[in-house]
């Protein structure tokens, strides 16, 4: 797009406003702007996110890697990796390392899966 | 946990710093402020904006003129350090904080932004660092050290962003790194990775940074540093900071911890502080809540170093005379790539100079409230509410990066079609941003978004951690430390090839400018002639030197034809064997008061005078007159005989006058007459009985200590010898 400073035909609304004013109006805007962004936020997650849950569940960051690129190619990733990692572990009865080592080395991953059929269905 | 601690005396040993990587914890999370100390008493002077001295650092030059005080701003002083070799890095760290930095900002290596998840070991870099779990415990290990011997704490900061921010924003929370530069918007614009990806990572990044009590910098300096005319994308910059600072404020991190990455947008020669303190204005009133990091203006900066210091110290003036919580140090030589030890520790001195020389300005100055400061200010303050509305009318943010809103050159609402546009569907990571299911979980502290608990029947109020027993955040134990995957690239290897040149017992040594042994030297030359000329002979002189790689940095006009001034830098090829060479000894100098106080117990008389034929006076002089800070000024009382003084004159002339010493100067040096004249007052002094109440001291541009001993001198003072030198020897020889 290209256009001329008509700065002065457009700010007929805000010449009026106090200081005080035209700071509220900014930070008004700013907030209509962010809300969605942070909408978007609370109800998506990413790779990235799940990689750094399991980080903080205790696992290095190539295993998160593998768990993360595994629950991706099975659909798995919306009900959250590390949730994935911690329904395994109560199922097997196995600590969180142990359950999310077992994925790392490609087994149990039929039996995670079905672990979230219901689920899945529910979508 | 290893024993290793720093020793003042003593190189910084880095291998010691690498042992046991493994069982280091980080003492501390989050940010510090320095401690303002309102009238702070240092020397003669009382500051009126300066924080809690240090324990030990290394003053600006002329301190030793004003008791070697050293204040420190009460502006946080940011260094960057990323040479590519984080252990060569470690060492500048400790300059740097003796030279006033408390915050340490690591670059990253280029293209670790798309790098999908965690670097680990110690690759070395290009611009920068990989930032990986070893190399960010190793530099904060270091760095609690340092902060130790330096006395004040210090902020260990790199960066929250690209594909990997939440894996990286763990890894910062573990490891205590204190502040980041984090910003969805970077990602988007500079870094071309997808929107819808860059701000949900940023939702989990941010709740990271603020329950780590980190400080955070947003972007939008690089706007200034990308549009083609910088100073009009100034509405734009206001629009940058607060979707930023707002989108954090709302995860949770708190406002005092936010802070704008400003930059005075222009630089001389435009009028550049008439068109920056509105701005700078306009930003503060509308950001009242949040912080300042003052960054300063790099897009104009060229290969001159005095020009880029030059505008670092017309930046802070704009920091002065608004408000700076931190204030950033680019080296003066962003311009030409060559980011050197000196430049990063000169650009700290620049601005502890700067901020220490206008300390309590603003209790002498205002800013006018009428007139164009403020005209402009409002200005720019309502271009960038219509920029808003604009964003807003159009369907919100990504509507509007996708429309090139973005560092367009125009000065908004001018628009000149050249911003930078970004399809919601497109960039690095696009379509990987996946819905959360109904039953979606995270088992951890620290996560931002939907997450149900319920269905584990956790009660409200409960961290999700407690799920699993605690995650790292709270268990450190639970974190997994990988040392290194790369047998080829990695530190151990590069330290292993100039370890002859490393640690406390090296016995060579090379020039060094940012590696271990690196060999590089600089040089700067003139030659009288037109630019492309200067610039081949520049070269072809470096060769004949011997130096290896040599490369032309900069190159300024003098005048088109009569001359251009040429900096060069090159390698030598050769070491330096530290135990073959001459080391001169210091000359041990009292302090003023210990002189004084040692003259007036016990006046002394001294007789003095150049002695052969010699007319001149003015070493002599230097030493004795009180206006050039000579013995004169402690007390002593001086009898100067002239120049070409005959030896019997200056031995009868301490008899008749019963001084304590002789000073002769013996400048001449053909023939060695010099010591054939120190010989020679020696003698008569001893042939008259009184060379043992004698103190008698010979100087001279020629004159070495030992050879003037062994002619029959006490002592021997030569080129550089001053005042303090000669009467700290009169009065410990006195006391013998």
């Amino acid at each position: 797009m290209k256009r001329n400073d008509d700065y002065l035909e457009r700010r007929g609304h805000l010449s009026q406003l106090s200081d005080a004013q035209l700071e509220e109006r900014f930070w008004g805007l700013v907030e209509k702007l962010v809300d969605p962004l942070l909408q978007l936020g609370y109800e998506n997650t990413t790779p990235a996110i799940e990689r750094s849950v399991l980080l903080r569940m205790g696992f290095s960051s190539l295993e998160a890697r593998d768990i993360v690129n595994g629950c991706l190619e099975r659909h798995l990733l919306g009900h959250g990796a590390g949730h994935v990692v911690y329904r395994l572990a109560k199922k097997l009865d196995l600590g969180i390392r142990e359950a999310g080592l077992r994925l790392v080395q490609g087994q149990d991953w039929d039996l995670a899966l079905s672990l979230f059929a219901d689920s899945v269905k529910e979508q | 946990m290893s024993q290793y601690h720093l020793q003042p005396d003593q190189k910084l040993d880095v291998a010691a710093i690498l042992e046991d990587l493994a069982n280091y914890r980080p003492r501390r999370r989050g940010w510090t402020w320095r401690e303002p100390v309102p009238n702070l008493k240092m020397g003669p002077f009382t500051y009126h904006d300066c924080s809690r001295p240090l324990k030990e650092s290394v003053p600006l030059p002329p301190a030793h003129y004003f008791e070697d005080i050293d204040p420190q701003p009460i502006q946080t002083i940011t260094t960057e350090i990323a040479s590519g070799r984080f252990e060569d890095d470690i060492r500048r760290m400790r300059l740097a904080a003796h030279h006033g930095a408390d915050h340490i900002m690591v670059i990253r290596t280029a293209g670790q932004s798309h790098f999908d998840g965690l670097i680990e070991g110690t690759p070395q870099g290009m611009g920068g660092v990989p930032i990986t779990r070893k190399q960010v415990r190793a530099q904060r290990k270091a760095l609690d050290m340092i902060e130790d011997e330096v006395g004040r704490p210090i902020n260990y900061h790199s960066y929250v962003s690209g594909v990997a921010g939440p894996d990286i924003a763990v890894m910062f929370a573990e490891e205590g790194v204190n502040g980041v530069h984090q910003d969805p918007q970077y990602n988007v614009i500079y870094r071309n990775i997808n929107m819808a990806r860059s701000f949900v990572d940023a939702c989990e990044s941010k709740k990271l940074i603020a329950w780590a009590g980190m400080a955070q910098i947003d972007g939008a300096h690089n706007a200034n540093a990308t549009a083609r005319e910088a100073w009009k994308v100034m509405p734009e910059l206001m629009v940058q900071h607060a979707i930023n600072a707002l989108f954090s404020a709302k995860v949770g991190v708190a406002k005092k911890n936010i802070c704008l990455s400003t930059v005075p947008p222009t630089a001389t020669p435009a009028p550049c502080v008439y068109m920056d303190l509105p701005y700078a204005v306009a930003l503060r009133d509308l950001f009242h809540e949040y912080r300042m990091r003052a960054q300063m203006n790099t897009k104009y900066i060229e290969s001159s170093t005095r020009e880029a210091t030059v505008t670092h110290v017309l930046n802070m003036l704009i920091s002065k005379l608004t408000s700076a919580d931190i204030q950033s140090t680019i080296t003066p030589d962003e311009g030409r790539n060559v980011p050197w030890h000196i430049y990063n520790i000169e650009a700290c001195d620049t601005a502890k100079q700067s901020l220490v020389g206008m300390d309590g300005l603003m209790e002498m100055v205002e800013l006018k409230n009428e007139g164009p400061l403020r005209e402009k200010a409002r200005e720019l303050k309502e271009r960038a509410v219509l920029f808003l509305e604009e964003m807003l009318e159009m369907g919100g943010y990504f509507a509007a990066v996708e429309a090139g809103f973005f560092v367009d050159s125009g000065l908004y609402p001018e628009r000149n079609g050249d911003g930078i546009a970004r399809k919601l569907e497109g960039g690095i990571g696009a379509g990987t941003v996946i819905p959360r299911a109904n039953d979606y979980l995270a088992p951890v502290e620290a996560h931002y978004g939907r997450n149900n608990t319920a269905q584990y029947d956790l009660p409200q109020g409960h961290s999700p951690e407690e799920l699993i027993g605690g995650c790292t955040l709270s268990c450190p134990e639970k974190i997994q430390y990988i040392d290194e995957l790369d047998e080829q690239d990695n530190v151990w290897v590069r330290m292993a090839e100039v370890q002859e040149y490393a640690g406390p017992q090296a016995k060579i040594l090379k020039p060094e400018m940012e590696w271990s042994a690196d060999g590089i030297v600089m040089m700067t030359m003139f030659f009288p002639t037109s630019k492309p000329i200067a610039e081949a002979a520049a070269l072809e002189t470096g060769k004949r030197l011997n130096l290896q790689e040599v490369t032309v940095i900069s190159r300024e006009v003098m005048h088109p034809v009569e001359g251009t001034r040429i900096e060069l830098k090159g390698k030598v090829p050769f070491s330096i064997e530290i135990d073959k060479l001459e080391i001169p000894k210091e000359p041990e100098v009292l302090s003023e008061d210990e002189i004084r106080a040692n003259i007036a117990a016990k006046p002394m008389r001294v007789v003095c005078g150049t002695v052969g034929q010699d007319e001149h006076s003015v070493g002599l002089r230097e030493i004795i007159d009180i206006k050039h800070g000579g013995i004169e000024k402690y007390g002593i009382e001086v009898y100067y005989l002239g120049t070409s003084v005959p030896p019997e004159k200056l031995v009868n002339a301490a008899i008749e006058l019963d001084a304590e010493a002789i000073l002769a100067s013996c400048i001449i040096s053909h023939d060695n007459i010099h010591y054939t004249n120190i010989s020679r007052i020696d003698a008569l002094a001893k042939e008259m009985g009184v060379r043992d109440k004698l103190i008698f001291v010979a100087g001279g541009t020629q004159i070495d200590n030992d050879q003037a001993q062994a002619a029959g001198a006490d002592v021997g003072f030569g080129r550089g010898t001053k005042g303090s030198h000669v009467a700290t020897f009169l009065v410990q020889h006195r006391k013998r």
